[in-house]
């Protein structure tokens, strides 16, 4: 091949394809970009007020009041209990539906599909809005922020063990038919032991964000926390508001550090 | 006594993997299949046993028509045939004495295999035949912690547990060392005669095949195209079944001293 | 062989009896405490059922007469998701190389790991309750909460991610003679890159679907059309949002994933 001469040759970063696809997706960002500033329903002054705003919220904060310290304690254990009944109570709803759900383990289509609906209708509504609605239907308390996160908590900890199943290894479930086991024989012995490692991991990850799910259940009114938080912010009780906040950050690092803990001494 | 009689496997429209496949295996007699990779035997041993559904052909263990049987039947069948396999296929988190009682799960009710609750004679069994093999010392621990030699023996035994009629081996060497391999065929050619038990061993290894194993049946594209003992399975014979496709393992290696395991 | 009767019990999941039995126990005494500690008030979940049955039957079958409603919810739903993912992305990067250990000084990362941590730590709904007092009712309060939330996740993957580069590529560039920030750029930058993408793709998911929640408490979008759905007992009405939300979600799941995959 004969080089061009040297002064002909020029260096660039993309070829002349992939810099008109770069410039044509970079326009169109900048163009979505552009029309959601100007259409978007904010009143502008209120933006360049908005630092001075904040920095006023922090500085009504400020000192954080620790007197209603018991009452927020107590809220923060009823917090964590929610979590942990409900990561609980999720094991028992989302195995069965894994089960289902998984491709390899499922019985028939039928199942396939209901347990995929339920994992998909579980996971798209969001744990607030399962609150509100659990809300409306028994009441203000911590029934419904339990059943709020257990129903968020199926889809989530169902779709990665249906993953979980759909990995194993099939020669031990090749040797286990070969044995003359029935199905239940087979799962118990070439499946569950598989998965183990996976499940437990999949619920020490879903306690701890559930931890944090449940810090804002009280915000309308499915209990924990969040109840006392609305609250103070009701009644403008600022240093109060600092002193929860605090406290949930607190209650975030710790169920963090534990679920690390557990991690490294489980798996 | 196993009868197999114009056994046809096909995929989809595909080729039949077998072609009216003929076989018959008598008394405690260790028969070991040759052939290339793709020749049928990994079909023909899961065939027998119904992982794999024939097409169409006779399937009779002592009488029995296996290729018919359904549910409970079909699990009950398979309860008297044990099978050993390449990759030893053992539950790698649960500990060898598990693994082991997993070949009773076809006798024993969900609940005591739940809680591993087995008779005392399955464990007594067990007990037996793990020292019979030499892996009794490794009871509690798990069996992805044994070497490849010793897993083998653990699936050995788990097939045996199952008290078979017959027992299938699919290239049961395959995934081990040559000394290994070479243990693990002698320790299952002296167990078929201890328990009187016939043994179909799937085998690429044709020195192997002939230095333990009492008839050799060859295989090529789904179809039987030798059957006799060793002495007859020569260089002829050898290219019959290989010839063309690829070469077997050490085909015409000298034969490995006898000795006792 | 030997004759002696054997005997062979599973071992147990945990070796130590002691432990066993005091984590049962443990376990055991949690339950009763929690159960009995919790405040359920047993004559107001009575009337749940027939609640239930009311709400059902008011929701169903969904009501899409007033789309246009619906509509605007959603169009500034995804105008707060882009702004905040925008604005979030960018910002996560500084923040990011702060909470690098391996390319800035200790105090720095401190800062840097400490603003990414109390990011994280609250849930977007607490945030935008805050944003809401501070800044009113709207979708700024939106924008805001979750570009917040956007420094938090990305700001942590990211500086994870810096935090595994080659390092053999910035000593190269410190051997030219490159200054700090143009190491940064040449160094960096182009290893982070797409994952940064892929992320921005995952956050602008994510964003999406948070922007429907921090609505409930007054920040704009969808969200709020529902809370003002959901107050007036507009049943019907409030499952058609439910319904279109699932839907949207689940398309937004399906782009961004494929995007990812072509990325990454």
């Amino acid at each position: 091949m004969v080089m061009e001469p040297m002064e002909q040759r020029v260096w660039t970063r993309y070829d002349r394809r992939e810099r008109w696809v770069r410039l044509a997706i970079m326009l169109l960002v900048a163009a979505i970009m552009v029309w959601a500033v100007r259409d978007v329903d904010i009143y502008w002054p209120w933006v360049w007020d908005a630092p001075v705003q904040i920095h006023g919220l922090l500085e009504r904060m400020w000192p954080p009041d620790l007197r209603q310290a018991n009452d927020i304690l107590t809220a923060l254990v009823e917090t964590v209990h929610i979590a942990t009944l409900a990561t609980a109570l999720t094991i028992f709803a989302a195995l069965p539906v894994s089960y289902i759900a998984a491709q390899n383990t499922t019985p028939n289509k039928a199942c396939l599909w209901l347990g995929r609906f339920i994992l998909v209708a579980s996971r798209s509504v969001n744990t607030i809005i399962w609150a509100l609605l659990f809300v409306a239907i028994f009441g203000p308390g911590v029934l419904a922020g339990i059943l709020a996160i257990m129903f968020r908590s199926i889809g989530f900890v169902g779709k990665l063990m249906g993953e979980a199943i759909e990995e194993i290894d099939r020669k031990p479930v090749e040797a286990m038919e070969a044995t003359g086991a029935g199905r239940a024989k087979v799962i118990l012995y070439a499946v569950v032991p598989q998965v183990m490692p996976a499940f437990f991991a999949i619920i020490i990850l879903r306690w701890d964000i559930n931890i944090r799910e449940s810090t804002v259940l009280g915000l309308v009114g499915a209990g924990g926390i969040g109840v006392i938080l609305q609250g103070a912010i009701d009644t403008f009780a600022w240093p109060t508001v600092a002193t929860i906040l605090c406290a949930i950050i607190l209650l975030v690092l710790i169920g963090e550090a534990i679920t690390s803990l557990l991690r490294r001494k489980v798996l | 006594m196993l009868e197999i009689s114009q056994l046809v496997k096909r995929y989809g429209h595909d080729e039949p993997v077998l072609k009216g496949l003929d076989l018959s295996v008598e008394g405690n007699s260790v028969v070991s299949i040759v052939g290339a990779s793709g020749a049928g035997k990994s079909t023909l041993l899961r065939c027998i046993n119904r992982l794999i559904e024939p097409t169409s052909g006779s399937i009779k263990l002592n009488g029995t028509e296996l290729s018919t049987l359904k549910g409970q039947a079909l699990r009950n069948a398979r309860r008297r045939i044990g099978m050993v396999f390449q990759g030893f296929n053992l539950i790698d988190r649960l500990t060898v004495m598990e693994n082991v009682l997993a070949g009773r799960l076809g006798y024993v009710t969900f609940l005591q295999a739940w809680r591993r609750r087995f008779p005392q004679e399955d464990i007594e069994r067990a007990f037996q035949l793990m020292e019979r093999v030499g892996i009794a010392q490794y009871a509690n621990k798990r069996a992805d912690e044994l070497s490849g030699g010793e897993r083998q023996r653990v699936g050995v035994v788990r097939a045996l547990m199952q008290e078979p009629d017959i027992l299938l081996a699919d290239e049961p060497t395959a995934s081990l060392d040559p000394v290994t391999s070479e243990q693990i065929m002698k320790l299952m050619r002296s167990l078929a005669s201890e328990l009187s038990l016939p043994v179909l061993i799937n085998i690429h290894n044709v020195a192997q095949a002939r230095a333990y194993t009492e008839r050799i049946v060859g295989l090529r594209h789904g179809r039987l195209i030798f059957d006799g003992p060793p002495e007859r399975f020569d260089k002829a014979a050898l290219d019959q079944v290989y010839g063309g496709i690829e070469a077997p393992d050490e085909s015409m290696a000298p034969t490995p001293a006898e000795e006792n395991v | 062989m030997s004759s002696t009767p054997h005997r062979w019990r599973r071992q147990p999941f945990i070796a130590n009896p002691w432990l066993r039995w005091t984590l049962i126990a443990g376990v055991l005494t949690y339950l009763g405490w929690a159960l009995a500690t919790l405040p359920f008030d047993w004559q107001r979940i009575g009337e749940g059922l027939p609640r239930a049955v009311r709400i059902f039957g008011g929701g169903l079958p969904p009501d899409f007469d007033r789309y246009q409603l619906l509509l605007d919810g959603f169009k500034e739903s995804f105008q707060i998701a882009l702004l905040a993912t925008l604005l979030g992305v960018l910002l996560s990067i500084p923040f990011a190389v702060m909470a690098a250990r391996n390319i800035v000084p200790r105090p720095v990362y401190l800062v840097g790991r400490a603003i990414i941590i109390v990011a994280r730590s609250f849930h977007p709904v607490i945030v935008a309750i805050l944003f809401v007092k501070a800044v009113g009712f709207g979708p700024l309060a939106g924008i805001l909460t979750l570009t917040l939330y956007s420094i938090g996740f990305v700001g942590k993957l990211l500086a994870e991610e810096i935090e595994e580069i080659d390092w053999g590529q910035v000593e190269a560039m410190r051997a030219v003679g490159a200054g700090y920030l143009s190491t940064l750029l040449y160094a960096v930058f182009p290893q982070i890159l797409p994952r940064q993408i892929g992320l921005s793709m995952y956050q602008l998911d994510s964003n999406l679907r948070a922007s429907a929640v921090v609505g409930i408490v007054g920040a704009g979008g969808i969200g709020s059309t529902l809370m003002n759905a959901f107050g007036r007992y507009d049943y019907d009405f409030a499952f058609a949002i439910l319904l279109v939300i699932i839907a949207v979600i689940l398309v937004s799941e399906g782009v961004s994933g494929w995007v990812r995959k072509r990325v990454w």
